[in-house]
């Protein structure tokens, strides 16, 4: 029987031991075959499934949730709850401003510093520093988001700068996060720049600050304003970095930079969700949907974005 | 002259050669210089707040760990009494009897990740199958942008979610079943503690194959097969009677897993996607050309060339879940006295920990520096997944840019 074995299957060191596996199966029975194969698109039939359908529920769950509340008053009303008028108008007003400041901070700080350094990473740095520095920003946007709020914390609102909860602290905070982001692109963009274009430019002895601005950064620039829109996208749906150092506030925001709680939208959602009213929980799913909806409407400018960037560097690559 | 001619000439014919040291010196002029610095000012920023994350946390843990020692693998926190005289140990004073027990949320943090992953990479790399496989093209635009909406929700929204719909439908419908189905099935040997005799006969089974497949060299892959299908069974087994008992809550353990497992999925699932793409089409159309159905080649072309990739991935999806606070402040019921009986039950993570409470503690130090010392656990497990993770990325991508991170 050993022999018959040995004759029907290749031999363990022949080379072909990755494949005799293959081998094998080439000689089941097609009805077994086709089993099998029926199995396994149908598991990951069932895969693909898992991953919509919650979705969908959860869109579901927060339209039918907050369809109470879902008008105008939603923008022109705060998310004051006042346990002795349920019935009065809230809306998300406090939210949608904070997280657009919160934005705005974000996009100026972690927009300058990440375009920058994204900029360093590929066009300046030397090879050694170059891997350290992008690994060092990859591994920084693995770093738990509770984390940096805990840093931000300690450093920032009552530690040696003492500027208590506010719009400053909560905007580095969160500009920690989305660097790494940022830089990513910016530095995906400019290495997507056709090679024929830096060579065009270096052979016309163009300086390399002349090169970036002019030639480079106009194939780059809808890359890093996909990255921009990506790092607002990830701001807007961000808790753990702000309890900390926004600590939420259901009063309007004021342009103060310190000593001043900010409120936000996820704050919204996270703050009312524990309270004992049905006007709550809808005003909570109301602010998530909200949110939900702009980071949607943010992934698809991003996506505009990246597929122009695309067409852009076809174009040139001669 | 002599330079300008030797300049001239010295530049050779067809492609550029990248200009050496000395050359870009003379040519440089000042705007390149300042670009050069002021950029690289910011270059460094990413190293410095890693640097500085870490020494932060560090530091601001020292009480803490000098106060609690080995304590910390206590099961019971308690911030203390702040009315009554401070405790004082190793010099360190804390409110009255305080105790930094943080093992149930260091269990609660790797269960929950850990069930989460073994749910997540089979999910992502099965749907990423089929999306590339089976989805007709105009369609997977569609899908991949509500993968990428899936890693775009808030975790907050995922927390509403499992508080308001999926909570309540695991306590009424998923837990009691599955409660129902493993508790009744004969898990006991009379003479062992449940799961114990499961546990044993497993590995004995599997060590015994695997010795009899090393003594036959044959049909090896086979052999190895079987004997991991045991040692499946025999973890189960050991794991068995934690899904056994009572269902009292609609968060707990079980529910927060599954939630984050639904925010993993996305990160593992971008990152498939793109492996998936770059797998050699003449490997696929030969192993098609020789007869193999679809199944079969995936199974033998496609895995074998992702499986390394789709490792990297999910150890970076792991760092993801450790770290992940608001959905599980929200689901997992936070309970920081005691392991939880069974799966069902509420429990505590480490970051739902630091959520729940720092507002609370405000007030004594050695309390908030007792949470950021569950910080710096969290952030040491987290970074090694990420070193680990992205180690082997770089190995198997090289320099191309695979969306890693959060799979936006």
């Amino acid at each position: 029987m050993a022999a018959v074995s040995s004759l029907r299957f290749p031999a363990p060191h022949s080379g072909l031991s990755r494949f005799d596996d293959g081998l094998d199966r080439a000689q089941r029975s097609p009805l077994i075959r086709r089993m099998r194969s029926g199995i396994f698109w149908g598991l990951c039939g069932l895969a693909l499934l898992a991953i919509i359908v919650p979705l969908l529920d959860m869109v579901w769950t927060l339209i039918s949730q907050a369809a109470p509340l879902l008008n105008l008053n939603l923008f022109t009303h705060g998310s004051a709850i006042d346990p002795a008028h349920l019935s009065a108008p809230i809306g998300v007003e406090d939210g949608i401003l904070g997280s657009l400041l919160l934005g705005l901070g974000v996009l100026i700080v972690a927009g300058i510093i990440g375009v920058l350094a994204g900029l360093y990473i590929v066009e300046f740095a030397p090879p050694r520093p170059r891997a350290v520095m992008r690994f060092c920003s990859e591994v920084l946007s693995g770093v738990p988001s509770i984390v940096i709020g805990l840093v931000g914390y300690t450093v920032l609102v009552n530690g040696p700068l003492q500027w208590h909860y506010s719009l400053l602290a909560a905007v580095i905070s969160l500009s920690v996060i989305t660097i790494p982001y940022i830089i990513k692109n910016t530095e995906v963009a400019f290495d997507q720049a056709p090679r024929s274009l830096r060579e065009g430019a270096l052979a016309l002895g163009i300086s390399r600050f002349t090169t970036i601005r002019k030639v480079l950064l106009p194939t780059a620039l809808p890359g890093i304003v996909g990255g921009l829109i990506l790092a607002q996208a990830i701001a807007m749906g961000e808790t753990a970095p702000l309890l900390f150092t926004a600590n939420w506030t259901d009063a309007n925001p004021v342009l103060k930079l310190t000593n001043n709680p900010e409120p936000y939208l996820t704050g919204v959602t996270y703050n009312t969700l524990i309270l004992p009213y049905a006007q709550a929980h809808e005003l909570a799913a109301a602010a998530a949907l909200v949110t939900v909806g702009i980071i949607l409407v943010l992934l698809l400018l991003g996506r505009a974005a990246t597929a122009r960037s695309k067409r852009m560097t076809e174009r040139m690559d001669l | 002259m002599i330079l300008l001619r030797r300049r001239a000439v010295g530049t050779p014919p067809g492609p550029a050669p990248a200009p050496t040291a000395a050359r870009r010196e003379r040519d440089t002029p000042i705007g390149d210089a300042v670009t050069q610095a002021l950029t690289g000012v910011f270059g460094s920023v990413p190293t410095a707040l890693l640097v500085f994350i870490l020494v932060i946390m560090a530091v601001t843990a020292v009480p803490a760990i000098l106060f609690s020692g080995t304590g910390f693998f206590g099961t019971y926190f308690s911030p203390g009494n702040y009315y009554l005289a401070p405790t004082v140990h190793n010099g360190i004073a804390a409110p009255h009897t305080a105790a930094f027990g943080f093992l149930p949320e260091m269990l609660g943090t790797l269960v929950t990740s850990a069930i989460a992953l073994a749910l997540a990479v089979p999910i992502s790399v099965g749907g990423v199958l089929m999306l590339t496989e089976w989805v007709p093209r105009w369609a997977q635009g569609g899908v991949g942008l509500l993968l990428e909406l899936l890693a775009g929700v808030p975790s907050v929204v995922f927390g509403l979610w499992g508080v308001l719909t999926f909570g309540p439908f695991m306590l009424s419908t998923v837990s009691p079943a599955l409660t129902g189905i493993i508790g009744g099935f004969p898990w006991v040997f009379p003479w062992l503690p449940q799961g114990m005799a499961w546990a044993l006969l497993g590995v004995a089974i599997a060590a015994f194959i695997i010795i009899r497949a090393s003594v036959h060299g044959q049909r090896r892959r086979r052999f190895r097969r079987l004997a991991l299908v045991f040692l499946f069974i025999s973890l189960w087994g050991a794991v068995a009677p934690w899904f056994t008992g009572e269902v009292n809550t609609a968060g707990g353990v079980l529910t927060a897993s599954l939630v984050l497992a639904l925010m993993v999925v996305p990160i593992i699932a971008a990152t498939t996607r793109e492996l998936v793409r770059h797998v050699p089409v003449l490997a696929k159309e030969g192993s098609l050309a020789l007869g193999m159905t679809k199944h079969e080649t995936a199974r033998v072309v496609t895995l074998p060339y992702i499986s390394t990739g789709v490792l990297a991935t999910s150890l970076l999806g792991w760092g993801r879940a450790i770290g992940e606070t608001i959905a599980m402040f929200f689901i997992i019921g936070n309970i920081f006295t005691g392991i939880p009986v069974n799966i069902y039950h509420s429990g505590a993570t480490l970051s739902s920990l630091i959520a729940g409470t720092l507002d609370a503690v405000l007030q004594a130090k050695t309390d908030v520096s007792a949470l950021f010392a569950a910080g710096l656990f969290l952030l040491v497990i987290s970074l090694l997944s990420n070193f680990g993770g992205r180690l082997i990325i770089r190995r198997v991508a090289g320099d191309q840019a695979l969306p890693v991170g959060r799979g936006v």
